[in-house]
């Protein structure tokens, strides 16, 4: 069977089986099909227990030459290290082509549980079963309604694909999904890695077509010219967004051997990722920042950005980081100028940032966007200030004089403003092609705000600040230029 | 490992076209003299040899000699410091270049990644400044134009101190000649350019060091 037939079979099995199901609900044999059921997966579920007793109103088997053949894709293994090569062997069987191993006990425990992991692959290869983890939490696709995992969250459905080195931070990056609604398409924790490895899987994502950006936190990579190769292929496709954690121990052994303390490993990593067009985030969450961004942007085709606000002093801050990355704020072109001027009052900033000075008012903010956007000169906008009305409303709302004194009409008022100003960016990114960012903190400080929450039913991420909004365009545009330079674009 | 003599080394890089001032390897004072006559004052004379490293540290370099009898001098100084386990000697004479900027560039495996490419700012500051940037051999122009980039010290690279902008393309090619010598010669253990200095806007490698296996 060819290798991506097995990859669906791990993310888009028609039937899955829990491998040692438990009663305990402490057990990862209880929690993994509880997950997998309460998720809401379609496909047939199965599951073995020693004793043969019903779990979740699942009836369970003592052996699994007891299930029906060719209706299970993936086993989920929770059953004990020692238990698991006649497992797969009876698996086989059943026309099973992907395991994920939960089960501890493997190369993470000592030499015998190396030999334990070695013997197990083999077993798999030999199977031609696909053999994921061991010593993982999990596999999630919601595409395929699937939740076969260990912990939560069970992420909404998008096109970010995670495969990660640490079970938690899947768990991590899942967790921002179900914050910012921006969701996820395949999330795998390689656990040990013994056969399938990060590089595998973001090979599977390169080609997948629910993904459109792969999201990877990697510690070691091995054979770090292979790994690099491997990651370029994927990143000559799509956008490979990587954490990386820890130091590698080669550039340090080269540093000290030949230019003192200049050649850190870590920048020898570094070096290696701009040359494959892998865009290095330096934290967990702007990883996901990065990866969303990849997943609901467009790539700008240059770097001049215009930022539009409401608030001069965000409009400084933005200025700011842009300065510190490759973007940057051009003079306003003349007729964008003339635009702009005849639709505010002369108090607005006559700059880039365009600060409207809170001389707005009712369709100024859309059309501000819209001739930004679709100024040829202009490549990328950032909106700022959005929600900050609607906050105000949410006080009034909850006050003692609601809904008297007009207040449920200036409310409204707001509260439709703000998310058509929302709206509007994501209609005129869509019209224009270039990326139209917008920022509040109000994303995490008050996530009902009407503008937050229409970013977000648009699709697309609300940036908490500017500057997390910038440094996230800074890479699109990065990535833009990689591809560009190389004939790719 | 063993190492090759700056002439050596020199030579091997220059073939992969890394440039090198105009420099003459001699075996004596009475032709040091010559070789200074030739380039013009003022010149720099060094002590050569396969087993000749760590020249500064240890005096085995003379800058600045302007005339015919600063030479001999120190022609006659420098073979007098080599001892006998350093096996046979050569004097190095070259032209003193005026340079404000120093880059350094070169080669080192890492034993995870294979062979690199590195370039960054040089001078008695580099390794606290620390402004560098590697990518994996073989190298293309753009990469090696993207290395360029990646240094945070852009205005050095700039129009700077009535010297024009560093010639960004001479600079590359210095980078792609190194990942060529990699690629092509995998003998070579390490290579280390300090300083590549740049003249006129131009990159000019002063010393050598190749690493053999």
């Amino acid at each position: 069977m060819a290798a991506d037939e097995r990859f669906r079979a791990l993310f888009e099995p028609r039937g899955v089986l829990v491998a040692g199901a438990s009663t305990h609900p402490g057990k990862f044999g209880f929690v993994s099909l509880h997950n997998i059921l309460a998720c809401g997966y379609e496909g047939k579920v199965f599951a073995t227990n020693r004793d043969g007793v019903e779990v979740l109103g699942v009836s369970t088997v003592a052996e699994v030459a007891d299930l029906p053949d060719g209706e299970i894709d993936l086993v989920f293994v929770c059953t004990p290290a020692a238990a698991n090569p006649d497992l797969l062997r009876a698996c086989a069987k059943k026309g099973i082509s992907a395991a994920f191993i939960a089960s501890a006990g493997y190369g993470e425990a000592g030499e015998e549980g190396l030999a334990a992991q070695a013997e197990l692959v083999a077993l798999a290869d030999e199977l031609g079963i696909l053999l994921a983890g061991p010593n993982g939490q999990g596999v999630v696709s919601p595409p395929a309604r699937l939740c076969a995992q260990i912990v939560g969250p069970y992420p909404p459905a998008g096109h970010i694909a995670i495969a990660s080195q640490s079970g938690n931070f899947v768990s991590s990056f899942e967790n921002y999904a179900q914050l910012t609604g921006v969701g996820v398409s395949r999330a795998v924790s390689a656990g040990n890695a013994a056969a399938v490895t990060v590089p595998d899987y973001l090979e599977y994502f390169a080609e997948d077509p629910q993904t459109r950006v792969a999201l990877a936190y990697v510690e070691s990579v091995g054979d770090g010219r292979s790994f690099m190769e491997r990651l370029r292929g994927a990143a000559e496709r799509k956008p490979v967004v990587v954490v990386k954690g820890g130091a590698t121990r080669g550039g340090q052994r080269a540093a000290a051997s030949h230019t003192g303390a200049l050649a850190s490993d870590d920048r020898v990593f570094d070096g290696a990722a701009r040359q494959a067009g892998v865009s290095r985030a330096e934290s967990v969450e702007q990883g996901f920042e990065v990866a969303a961004s990849f997943a609901t942007q467009p790539l700008p085709r240059g770097n001049r950005v215009v930022v539009v606000t409401t608030v001069g002093g965000w409009g400084v801050v933005a200025a700011d980081a842009i300065g510190r990355t490759g973007l940057v704020l051009p003079p306003l072109p003349d007729d964008l100028m003339a635009g702009v001027d005849a639709r505010l009052p002369p108090r607005w900033s006559r700059n880039n940032p365009i600060d409207m000075a809170g001389g707005e008012t009712r369709d100024t903010v859309p059309e501000i966007l819209r001739l930004a956007a679709s100024h040829a000169d202009v490549d990328a906008v950032i909106f700022l200030g959005m929600g900050i009305q609607s906050n105000q409303a949410k006080l009034m709302r909850e006050g003692r004089f609601w809904p008297d004194h007009g207040l449920e009409r200036i409310v409204g008022f707001h509260e439709r403003q703000d998310a058509r100003y929302a709206e509007a960016a994501a209609e005129v990114s869509d019209a224009t092609g270039k990326p139209v960012l917008v920022a509040t903190e109000l994303a995490i400080t008050s996530p009902g705000n009407p503008g937050s929450a229409a970013v977000r039913a648009s699709g697309r991420l609300c940036y908490p600040s500017a500057d997390r909004a910038v440094i996230a365009l800074d890479h699109l545009w990065r990535r833009s230029r990689w591809l560009a330079r190389r004939g790719l674009g | 490992m063993p190492t090759l003599s700056e002439a050596a080394s020199k030579e091997l890089l220059s073939a992969f076209g890394v440039p090198f001032p105009d420099e003459r390897v001699v075996a004596g004072v009475e032709g040091a003299v010559g070789a200074a006559g030739e380039i013009g004052y003022p010149v720099v004379v060094k002590l050569g040899g396969d087993g000749i490293a760590h020249k500064t540290e240890r005096g085995l370099v003379r800058l600045g000699l302007g005339s015919a009898e600063q030479v001999a001098e120190a022609a006659t100084e420098l073979l007098a410091a080599a001892t006998p386990e350093e096996g046979e000697v050569h004097l190095l004479v070259a032209p003193m270049l005026r340079s404000t900027r120093e880059l350094i560039a070169g080669l080192h495996y890492d034993p995870q990644f294979g062979m690199t490419v590195m370039l960054g700012v040089g001078g008695i500051l580099a390794e606290a400044v620390a402004d560098v940037s590697f990518r994996l051999v073989p190298i293309d122009r753009v990469d090696a134009e993207e290395m360029l980039d990646d240094l945070s010290l852009q205005r050095l690279l700039g129009p700077f101190r009535g010297e024009p902008a560093v010639d960004r393309a001479a600079v590359a090619d210095v980078l792609l000649g190194l990942s060529e010598a990699a690629r092509s010669r995998d003998d070579i253990a390490s290579a280390d350019l300090n300083p590549l200095l740049i003249v006129d806007g131009r990159p000019v490698a002063v010393d050598a060091l190749v690493e053999v296996r």
